[in-house]
């Protein structure tokens, strides 16, 4: 058993851009979820736009890295307000039934062979990386010690990809402490009081979905910068794991979605890798390497339903924030 | 029963493979002078699916065969032998297609369609055949291919209503969106499949002792998980979080059993009868029937038994109902037992319908079956049944005019314009929705 490989494999996750791109996902369903109290199921919607978004605006048009940035950060303000205007006013498990459709709709128009010659159908995009690589400061050559050691491209994204969730966080974080994340904070716990108090309820709904959507938009982008864009990533199955690493943190702090997806992470890692050599080394008879893997997903399902039942508030959630709205 | 199920699968499978490569050995020697393939692609992969295309023992040249899935796609054309052969990355599933267009005048493939889906099993080479006949293509009206989709749609509608019914309830009288209901689905199915493949019983008693697994499932879920939850107070919302939980764990643990494959149950792909422009097979007639009867019986439970009009009273209003002395959590448990075995008979049903019996099948139903019940109104029995005819039409007749793999977003779009225009769905109240 090779200790030291699994560990490292493990480790090598604690700041991979994956790590990055869950984290900021769920910090903006942190926002919707957490702090506003919308169920979005649609995160996964939201963050294919972003990796497609950016992905087509080059390949297609071949538009510079920002430009190609706000396309898809404009694709998600529309589809936000798309999802927004007929939901909003209505109960909240109707927005977690429309999101969840909405999220499938794009997943489905991205798949389908009608529009292969921009979308790539199922095989997905991709040779979209120069323009980002190109904006690489760094010489060649290796930078980081042990398992964070890489190259130059890949310590360039590692290091943009955590600047923006660092920078998002920290914004998350303010705005939830204005007068707007007050109001923003009431309408989860009470919707009417607020309403009472002369807000307009509807609009900070739709500010927040937007704000969280875009937050998840650009997750998207840094998802799709270390691998291919393809449909099939983007299922409802994302979604849902993102929420296992929001519900992991705690679902109304800044924190908790960040520290939530490295734990989620390195320990999907070690697992995975455990399984596999104890299978190898004829631990597990009952087990073949293929099983190992989906073993990971069946408990991924059972941590969810006990960190709800157990422990809604997450790991560094507040029991007097209650995570959940009623 | 595991090993029973690979065994029994794979063995002849094994043969037909060994059958292949002998055959293939003995055309490479015969025709050893003769040209290589005419065009192959991917030979830089170490995995190949191949084929040979004929027709009356006539090899068929330049007929186009293409390969997707999991993320790769090629195409050939086959050589003057009429062999092809494609390389692919990896031992994975493969949709095969061979374009019609391509073939001579007045051939056809007639068995099975012009896609075959195929998987590798132990060895690096697949063979994939299609089989050909005479015929015409493509010469079926608008009026009659709107007629044989109405019927499908109907079908599909009516196994949704099965389903969706049980969706509809448990949301009523519990106020859980339940997602795990997909999984409740494919239980049945895969119980089906043990018990009339792996154990060889006749498909209607492996059908019923399905349904009678899934009802005790159903029992099993409330008493062990959900009833606790609500006693301990648990709002809606995290016990919906819960059913997504237990819905990936499941979903997985099916595939950890029964693995990523796609087996068919016994007399799944019967011939199709001819009723005018209809052409039903004999199982889409009985699947019509059995979903109506059993739609029929569930409306008298509803309406005419004392414990189904206790089950409307509870939907109602929970406290108004446990005030005038009805025991809530015992309807709630037989609504729970009651949705289970309609989702596993829903199942069955569905595994006849696309054909085939996989660990995600439910879960790729699960959200026609959410736009149905929320189409006809959330926690309404009978708008449930609406709804899943509408969605299971709208499905089926959008592919007259929408590419086939679109069909889903047409019913999910009809969704979202609904909740647009009226929220409360067709038969829903207003109230339900602030």
């Amino acid at each position: 058993m090779d200790w030291g490989a699994i560990f490292g494999n493990a480790a090598v996750e604690l700041i991979s851009p994956t790590t990055a791109a869950y984290a900021l996902a769920a910090l903006g369903l942190a926002v919707h979820f957490g702090y506003t109290g919308l169920l979005n199921f649609g995160q996964a919607g939201f963050m294919a736009l972003g990796a497609y978004g950016y992905a087509i605006s080059i390949l297609t048009f071949g538009f510079p890295v920002w430009g190609a940035f706000l396309v898809g950060v404009g694709a998600s303000v529309i589809f936000a307000l798309i999802l927004g205007i007929p939901t909003l006013r209505l109960r909240a498990d109707y927005l977690a039934i429309v999101t969840i459709a909405a999220a499938e709709i794009v997943r489905l128009l991205f798949t389908t062979n009608t529009f292969a010659a921009v979308t790539g159908s199922a095989n997905g995009l991709s040779g979209y990386k120069n323009e980002f690589a190109a904006l690489n400061p760094l010489a060649e050559g290796s930078y980081g010690f042990g398992p964070f050691e890489n190259n130059a491209y890949d310590t360039w994204l590692r290091i943009v990809a955590w600047s923006i969730v660092i920078l998002a966080a920290l914004f998350v974080w303010q705005i939830m402490r204005s007068p707007w994340g007050r109001v923003i904070k009431g309408i989860r716990e009470d919707e009417d009081a607020v309403r009472a108090l002369g807000k307009n309820v509807y609009a900070y709904k739709m500010q927040s979905l937007i704000f969280g959507g875009v937050l998840g938009t650009i997750a998207g982008m840094i998802f799709a910068l270390p691998r291919a864009v393809v449909p099939s990533n983007y299922q409802t199955t994302l979604t849902f794991f993102i929420y296992a690493i929001l519900l992991l943190g705690g679902a109304a702090t800044v924190l908790g979605p960040i520290i939530g997806s490295m734990i989620f992470w390195v320990l999907l890692s070690f697992f995975s890798g455990f399984i596999s050599r104890a299978v190898e080394a004829g631990w597990l008879p009952f087990m073949t390497a293929i099983q190992g893997g989906q073993l990971r997903f069946i408990l991924v399902g059972l941590a969810i339903m006990l960190i709800v039942i157990f422990r809604p508030q997450g790991i560094f959630g507040n029991k007097k924030e209650l995570a959940f709205v009623r | 029963m595991q090993p029973t199920h690979t065994a029994q699968r794979y063995v002849p499978r094994m043969l037909v493979i060994l059958f292949v490569t002998l055959l293939a050995a003995l055309t490479m020697a015969t025709f050893s002078a003769g040209s290589a393939h005419a065009d192959e692609v991917g030979t830089e992969f170490d995995f190949t699916i191949s084929g040979n295309v004929q027709f009356d023992g006539e090899a068929l040249g330049d007929v186009a065969i293409a390969v997707s899935g999991n993320g790769y796609e090629a195409d050939t054309v086959t050589d003057a032998d009429g062999r092809w052969a494609i390389g692919v990355p990896e031992k994975s599933t493969y949709e095969v297609t061979l374009d019609e267009e391509t073939l001579p005048e007045g051939v056809v493939v007639t068995e099975g369609s012009n896609v075959i889906e195929t998987e590798f099993g132990l060895t690096d080479r697949r063979s994939v055949n299609f089989f050909l006949g005479e015929g015409v293509r493509n010469t079926v009206s608008f009026f009659d291919q709107f007629v044989n989709r109405f019927f499908n749609g109907l079908n599909f509608g009516l196994l949704l209503a099965l389903a969706a019914i049980g969706v509809s309830l448990i949301f009523g009288t519990t106020g859980l969106s339940n997602f795990a209901h997909a999984e409740l689905i494919t239980f049945g199915a895969l119980m089906t499949l043990v018990f009339s493949v792996n154990f060889g019983l006749p498909i209607w008693l492996a059908i019923l002792i399905a349904i009678a697994l899934s009802g005790a499932l159903g029992f099993s879920l409330d008493a062990v998980l959900w009833k606790p939850l609500r006693r301990k107070g648990v709002a809606v919302i995290p016990l919906m979080i819960v059913s997504i939980g237990l819905s990936l764990a499941l979903r997985y643990l099916y595939q950890y059993f029964f693995g990523g494959s796609t087996s068919q149950l016994p007399g799944a792909g019967m011939a199709d009868l001819k009723f005018g422009p209809i052409s039903l097979s004999p199982i889409d007639l009985a699947s019509m029937g059995i979903s109506i009867v059993v739609l029929l019986a569930v409306a008298y439970f509803l309406l005419r038994t004392r414990i189904g009009k206790a089950t409307r009273a509870v939907s109602d209003n929970p406290s108004l109902a446990s005030a005038s002395g009805i025991d809530v959590d015992n309807v709630i448990r037989i609504v729970w037992v009651v949705g289970a075995a309609l989702a596993g008979l829903s199942g069955v049903l569905w595994a006849y319908f696309r054909p085939g019996v996989s660990w995600d099948m439910g879960f790729q139903m699960l959200l026609l079956v959410f736009a149905a019940v929320t189409l006809g109104g959330l926690g309404t029995a009978f708008g449930a049944l609406v709804g899943s005819l509408i969605v299971g039409l709208f499905v089926e007749l959008s592919t007259l005019w929408l590419p086939s793999d679109m069909k889903i977003v047409g019913a999910l779009v009809i969704l979202i314009l609904v909740l647009l225009f009226r929220p409360q769905g067709i038969l829903g109240r207003k109230e339900r929705i602030g």
